[in-house]
């Protein structure tokens, strides 16, 4: 059972996403958007002469490994929210069952 | 909100850490505490530390063009309380330094604070304000998880302005809200409106544990079941 407000809040997260995408159609990385506001603040640091004086110990050799890291993180929590709802899904459903008998 | 590995004079990385260890400690008291207390509460705590794996691993474009992250600090800060808040924080900010090289081991003290100590303090006492005027727990979670995203982006903010006061403090702080505060608000509120579809679905299917956890009370309860 999916009740109307939670689809309604998700389809508002899915406009908050989405807007930003179609203001700025058809502008890249190459152009100075969408890029990380981690990296800005690195950069404007850096502009002041200041040198970092530690490196990462291990960094993801290339793009395509830093995704995988960053599905693998979405992925261990989703299967976490999915198994613990289903489950609490399913007690209710017993619990349900039994009141009614 | 991460702070990159080295961007922060060491006397700093050690002040945050001194900062940032003792609320963690704390929290993992707490943990055993609730856990305890309330063994039923375990997978709640377990989808809390879920909740920031995913949220924190998901960047959104903002209106002003670049890209950030929501935390999903604000679940664990109001079920479990803040400090509980800052174990997870810190476990996801471990991950986050060691594979993804995001954020960093020395700024790791500072980016505890900011997401996992300042943003989670300001979720929990907006959700109980909320609470004692009387609005609704929906409202309350939102207005908590909005509060405690952003307010985490604006201590990174102060926390930066703070070791690069360059040429000022003030004229610094303005540089840095500007390249983290702005771009936050929107994600904030896409934050806050995921929090309320995963609270909204505890609250149906388990209210007795959130009422345990003093998160509800019982009146909360026969409201959510008359609606």
């Amino acid at each position: 059972m999916v009740d109307k407000k939670s689809i309604i809040l998700l389809c508002l997260v899915a406009i908050i996403a989405i807007a930003p995408l179609i203001m700025y159609g058809g502008l890249g990385e190459d152009e100075g958007y969408f890029g990380g506001a981690d990296g800005a603040a690195g950069d404007a640091i850096e502009e002041i002469g200041y040198q970092p004086w530690f490196n990462s110990i291990w960094e993801p050799p290339s793009g395509e490994i830093e995704s995988l890291f960053f599905s693998l993180q979405a992925a261990i929590g989703a299967i976490i929210i999915g198994y613990v709802f289903g489950y609490y899904q399913g007690q209710d459903k017993e619990r349900k069952r039994q009141e009614g008998e | 909100m991460h702070i990159m590995e080295g961007f922060l004079p060491w006397q700093w990385c050690l002040f945050w850490y001194m900062v940032a260890i003792p609320v963690v400690a704390y929290g993992v008291i707490q943990i055993k505490k609730i856990t305890n207390e309330h063994p039923e509460s375990k997978p709640l705590l377990a989808v809390s530390g879920a909740f920031v794996f995913v949220l924190s691993s998901l960047k959104l474009p903002s209106v002003t063009g670049s890209c950030s992250h929501p935390t999903g600090n604000g679940l664990g800060a109001v079920l479990f309380g803040p400090a509980v808040a800052s174990v997870l924080g810190a476990i996801v900010l471990v991950f986050q330094a060691l594979l993804l090289a995001h954020g960093g081991l020395t700024t790791l003290g500072a980016n505890i604070f900011s997401m996992g100590i300042v943003g989670p303090l300001a979720a929990w006492l907006i959700y109980k304000g909320v609470i004692r005027v009387g609005w609704s727990s929906s409202m309350g979670i939102f207005l908590a998880a909005v509060a405690g995203n952003w307010l985490t982006y604006v201590t990174t903010a102060t926390q930066l302005s703070l070791a690069f006061p360059l040429p000022t403090f003030g004229e610094a702080f303005v540089k840095f809200m500007l390249i983290f505060a702005y771009t936050q608000i929107p994600l904030a509120i896409a934050e806050g409106l995921l929090t309320v579809v995963i609270f909204d679905y505890i609250l149906k299917l388990r209210p007795d544990i959130l009422e345990k956890l003093k998160v509800i009370t019982p009146q909360d309860k026969n409201l959510e079941e008359a609606v």
